[in-house]
């Protein structure tokens, strides 16, 4: 019972994880059809920014208390920061040229992870985090590391923030008509160029918040983190859905679930398998994803 | 300055995929009343329209209110007061009647007319909340010309707004088109002939993606000769009678649609 307790509790830090990587993509991709191979590098830049304040490195911030929230804001903040660049700098001007885009943004994935260990070098570095996070509490038997529910609750805020951002602002409303049909917002007298640059802020936010949690989750950083969660990320946009907040949730939920418990229960290693043949299977079943409509 | 066309095209010309699908339309649309844009399946009306707004890429010139435009992006050329709605409607689905309409809210540019919008159309009162793809061909084009309606604009583009509708809808369509256009000026795309003929005073006729002709409504209905040559009235090749109710095709139908229209009215 305790196993299974806390197989499912990771299984939803890993998720909150991917979903933290997934809304943003699923939203920049139902509304700008483009495909943002950038996104884990934005992870990536979000968890050394969390780090390298943790460090010491930056006045106020710290490894405990506030000084790690300080931290984890300002992490948040050079990715949001990185992310809008990217989207001004590179995306904007290559709108009506798609593949060159894709391939501007698989570039960016890649140099950033670079750049990092050019910097940091290759290998793992130690993640500073608060002594009252590190720890574990007794749920139903089972030891559960504390970091798996600040993961589950960032993830649920930010899910929440969104819906709410998507459902009650002017704002919102833009970016779920332009999910739909972009031309036609601006035929309505909006620059929906405005809610690209809002989205990728917003989907950049997520994603180095995730990064700053991930490194919580991992006790470690390193370049390729980001890389390696954008897989799975994008895995969960596809099973959700398109454009769908809602359902990139509720992918990340099971693809977590999956993996852990067919990590555990099979080979090490199943659990990536599993997920893909999850996948697979759902296309097959459903091929606009669970939601099966669109934001 | 008041005889000046409220939009001027000239030259415009359209290039898709290397395609080209305008050569050089001519079009100028009366700062009254109904111009009607005529033309045979594939003549180039819907790229026009779509031009003018700068959706497809497009070179020439289309003055505006008597400034050029053709550089603007589409959403601030829309802002100047234009409302358009699309052929294919361009309601958005996934959201709520309500939502669609106050997408076309323009803030800062004066209170939107909610009133005479739900005056016009009383069930985008009484179906606010409904999601737009819930709603009837009908309905989604009362929302679709609803929208061009709650601005104040300076200029309404209708494209096809009774294409696929029964021939009910298409006289409630007609009577607000015909009311709105004692306000605004009207740019309409229409395939129907009855509704030409009731609303338009004016129409230019497209072919083979160039302005074959334009002149008074009338005289070009008129004349049954020059409409079989640029509309190809009385030819059923390109007529689709179940998506047509009332094409050309079938003047009689139409015509009769018509009077029982003003009849109602």
């Amino acid at each position: 019972m305790s196993t299974v307790v806390l197989l499912a509790v990771t299984g939803l830090g890993l998720g909150a994880l991917y979903f933290l990587v997934a809304a943003g993509l699923s939203l920049i991709f139902g509304l700008m059809d483009v495909l943002n191979f950038a996104h884990g590098a934005l992870l990536s830049v979000g968890a050394y920014g969390t780090w390298w304040a943790a460090d010491g490195h930056l006045p106020g911030a710290g490894s405990g208390g506030l000084g790690f929230v300080l931290a984890v804001c300002f992490g948040t903040a050079v990715g949001t920061v990185a992310a809008v660049l990217l989207e001004l700098a590179l995306i904007r001007p290559l709108y009506d040229r798609p593949r060159e885009q894709v391939l501007a943004t698989v570039g960016v994935g890649l140099a950033v992870p670079a750049l990092l260990s050019a910097i940091w070098g290759p290998d793992a570095r130690p993640f500073p985090g608060p002594a009252a996070l590190s720890g574990t509490f007794g749920l139903l038997g089972a030891h559960i590391p504390v970091n798996r529910l600040v993961l589950i609750g960032a993830a649920a805020a930010v899910l929440v923030a969104l819906r709410l951002f998507l459902g009650g602002t002017r704002h919102g409303l833009v970016v779920r008509a332009g999910v739909e049909d972009r031309a036609m917002v601006t035929a309505l007298g909006i620059d929906v160029r405005r809610a690209f640059t809002l989205v990728f802020a917003i989907g950049g936010a997520a994603a180095a918040l995730g990064g700053a949690l991930g490194g919580l989750y991992y006790g470690s950083v390193d370049p390729g983190q980001g890389t390696s969660l954008l897989i799975f990320a994008f895995v969960v946009v596809v099973m959700g859905g398109m454009g769908s907040v809602a359902g990139a949730a509720l992918a990340a939920v099971g693809v977590g679930l999956v993996q852990q418990f067919a990590n555990y229960y099979t080979a090490s290693g199943l659990g990536d398998l599993a997920v893909v043949v999850l996948l697979a299977a759902l296309l097959l079943l459903k091929p606009r994803g669970i939601t099966g409509r669109l934001a | 300055m008041s005889t000046e066309p409220l939009l001027a095209v000239r030259d415009l010309a359209v290039v898709i995929g290397g395609r080209h699908i305008l050569h050089g339309v001519d079009l100028d649309v009366a700062p009254s009343g109904v111009t009607a844009l005529l033309g045979r399946n594939g003549a180039g009306k819907t790229t026009t329209v779509r031009g003018v707004l700068g959706l497809v890429p497009r070179t020439g010139s289309v003055r505006f209110l008597g400034e050029e435009t053709v550089r603007l992006p589409t959403h601030a050329l829309v802002r100047r007061g234009i409302g358009y709605a699309p052929e294919d409607r361009g309601v958005f689905s996934a959201l709520t009647v309500a939502e669609n309409l106050r997408l076309a809210e323009r803030p800062g540019a004066g209170e939107p007319a909610y009133a005479l919008v739900h005056e016009l159309f009383p069930e985008l009162k009484t179906r606010a909340r409904q999601l737009a793809g819930t709603l009837s061909g009908g309905q989604q084009q009362m929302v679709a010309i609803g929208r061009t309606l709650l601005n104040g604009n300076r200029l309404i583009i209708a494209d096809e707004p009774t294409k696929g509708l029964a021939p009910k809808v298409v006289t409630e369509v007609a009577q607000v088109l015909e009311r709105a256009a004692q306000a605004v000026p009207v740019l309409l795309v229409e395939q129907n002939l009855a509704m030409v003929r009731r609303l338009a005073e004016h129409c230019v006729v497209l072919a083979d993606g160039r302005t074959a002709h334009r002149g008074p409504a009338a005289g070009l209905l008129a004349d049954p000769e020059a409409t079989r040559r640029l509309l190809g009235v009385g030819r059923r090749t390109d007529a689709v009678p179940e998506e047509h109710p009332m094409a050309p095709h079938d003047p009689g139908a139409a015509a009769a649609a018509a009077d029982s229209a003003k009849g109602g009215a």
